[in-house]
This record gives C-alpha cells, sequence and structure tokens, in this order.
C-alpha cells in the first residue's frame, strides 16, 4: 500500500560521501561526493563529445557539424561583444559554456526510470561559484595586467561631471564587485527552483494517485500534463542560463579588455 | 503572531517580487520583438542584448527566491 507521500523537495539536492569519507585535508573533508561525480561524468560527456568532432574531415558529418556549431558560435559571441582581442578567450568560454550546458541537461536526464538519480551540480552554489569566481579572477588579471591601475578608470565613465565622480566610482565599484554574486547566484537558483518545481509537481501526480480515481483525474493527469510542459521549459532554461553565463563572461572581458 | 508564522508569511510575500520579475522579463521580451518586427535586419545583432537585458531582469526576480527559500529553510 502506498505510504504516506511526504513532500521533501530539498533532498534532492543533498551531498552524498561515496567514497573517502575519511579523507581529510588540513580538517577538511574532501570525500568523493555524488556531485564530484556528476562533474566527472559531465566532463567526460564533454570531452567524448568535442573528440568526436575533431576529425578535421573537408566535408563534416553531422557531429563535427554539431561540435563546430557549437565553437562558430562561441567565436561569434566573442567577436561580437570583445572584438578581434577575444579570440584569445574562445577556449576558456567554450569550456565553460559546453561544462554547465552538460551539467544542466544531465540533471534533467530522465535517468530516474533506470534506477540513477541525477544530480544537477549547478544548483550548488558551491559550484557555480567557483565558476563564477573563475571568470571574475580572470577579468582582474586581464584587466590589471593589460591596463595596470588605469583599469581603475572603468568605475569613472567619460563625460562624468567633476563633482559626481566620487559617487559614480562607489556605485560603479559595487556595481563591479557583486559580478561575481550575481553570476553565480543566478546559475544556482535557477536550476534550483526548476528542480524543485519539477519536484513538487511529481508529488501532486502521486498524491493525485494515491487518493483514489477522482483525485487523479482532476490532481494528478492536468498535473502531468504541466510537469511535461514544465520539463521542455526548463530545458530552455538549462540552455538560456548556461549562455547567459557565457555571454556575460564575455561581458565582463570586453570591460577588462577594453576598458569603456 | 508566533515567529514561525511570521516567517512563512515573508515567504509569501517573498512571491510578490517572483511575480512582478515575471513582468519585467515579460516586457524585455515583448519590447524586443516590437523592435525586431519594425526594423528586423537589425535585430539579429541585438540578440546579445535582449539576454544581457532578460538576465537583470531575471535575477532580480529570482533574488526574492532566495528571500523566500531562506526565510523556509534556514
Amino acid at each position: 500500500m502506498a505510504a504516506e507521500a511526504k513532500l521533501d523537495p530539498m533532498h534532492q539536492f543533498q551531498l552524498e560521501k561515496l567514497a573517502g569519507a575519511d579523507w581529510n585535508i588540513a580538517g577538511y573533508n574532501v570525500a568523493f561526493t555524488n556531485s564530484a561525480l556528476w562533474m566527472a561524468i559531465a566532463t567526460l560527456a564533454l570531452i567524448v563529445f568535442v573528440a568526436g568532432g575533431m576529425k578535421r574531415s573537408v566535408v563534416p558529418g553531422r557531429w563535427q557539424m554539431a561540435v563546430e556549431t557549437f565553437t562558430g558560435f562561441i567565436d561569434g559571441m566573442l567577436a561580437a561583444n570583445v572584438g578581434k582581442n577575444g579570440k584569445k578567450y574562445v577556449p576558456y568560454i567554450f569550456s565553460l559554456f559546453m561544462f554547465i550546458l552538460f551539467a544542466n541537461f544531465l540533471g534533467l536526464m530522465p535517468l530516474g526510470v533506470v534506477g540513477v538519480h541525477a544530480f544537477t551540480f549547478t544548483s550548488h552554489f558551491s559550484a557555480t561559484g567557483v565558476l563564477a569566481v573563475l571568470s571574475f579572477g580572470i577579468v582582474l588579471i586581464v584587466g590589471f595586467s593589460k591596463h595596470g591601475f588605469h583599469f581603475f578608470s572603468l568605475f569613472v565613465p567619460h563625460g562624468t561631471p567633476v563633482p559626481m565622480i566620487p559617487i559614480i566610482f562607489v556605485v560603479e565599484l559595487i556595481s563591479f564587485l557583486v559580478r561575481p554574486f550575481s553570476l553565480g547566484l543566478r546559475l544556482f537558483v535557477a536550476m534550483m527552483a526548476g528542480h524543485v518545481l519539477l519536484e513538487v509537481l511529481s508529488s501532486f501526480v502521486i498524491s493525485g494517485g494515491n487518493n483514489g480515481p477522482i483525485m487523479f483525474v482532476i490532481a494528478g493527469v492536468p498535473s502531468f500534463v504541466l510537469m511535461v510542459g514544465i520539463c521542455a521549459l526548463e530545458l530552455l532554461v538549462a540552455g538560456i542560463q548556461a549562455y547567459v553565463f557565457a555571454l556575460l563572461t564575455c561581458v565582463y572581458l570586453n570591460d577588462a579588455e577594453n576598458l569603456h | 503572531m508566533d515567529a514561525e508564522a511570521a516567517k512563512m508569511l515573508g515567504a509569501g510575500f517573498a512571491a510578490i517580487g517572483a511575480g512582478l520579475a515575471s513582468i519585467g522579463v515579460g516586457n524585455v521580451f515583448a519590447k524586443f520583438l516590437e523592435g525586431a518586427l519594425r526594423n528586423p535586419g537589425a535585430a539579429d545583432a541585438q540578440q546579445g542584448r535582449l539576454f544581457i537585458g532578460f538576465a537583470g531582469a531575471e535575477l532580480l526576480g529570482l533574488l526574492s527566491f532566495v528571500i523566500a527559500a531562506l526565510l523556509i529553510f534556514a
């Protein structure tokens, strides 16, 4: 008989230690968690995907075409946002975009039907925050090494009236320093909210089915239809969030490369 | 009113922010389409700016979701 359905939408984000519960470095546990496992799977899938397309044949097949579409897309994005100086960032932006894209899509895979619990590590701020800090660090390094202390002119736009400079400087500085947080927070919350929504809707389907045929028809079936629609929306969000992360990194790199 | 009930009410109020942000996201795409249909030739070049605007509007809604989640779970 069906047990009392208890809704715990946050359980899916729980970290589990798969190996090395006693691996400690300087007092911190560095166990191999399910998050790390899915990062490894995403990396492996990405390597297989890219390696399969690096055939350099003159007449590309479908696979090579798919990889070249992605690299061309990133190349175009950098050319449009940074200019010709942006060419050297193609490897970084490509890795970033594809890693996030694969992570988001792997987390949405219906692997539950074969008993595998897919884990979306982009729904954790610790994962997205590190990616955001990485992007922000590259912006800082490029900006300071290329322009030196002239990089601070980023915070005073051209044509600012002199009395306004102290205020504008502070406002621009804050908006600059908030970037890594907003970058990481956006991806993490968007992924987490989507997965919680899917979990809540699926619990409606299950408890609707448990409460007799009438509830099943008036609550379970509409919830299921809505869930299928939301799944499609989540696929769109997964793509858009990866795109937005890569795009904003390009925009920030443009600030570092070209100032204003 | 005890603190637990106030927290839940606050989380509910945070949903207003999420709803208002959805108006903002709708506005971003609506205005883009409006402009794109007037001048389709210039539309493709502005897609990056479209998504920057979308990201800004969306982030503020997501912040209200974070507040709600903090009130319920933290």
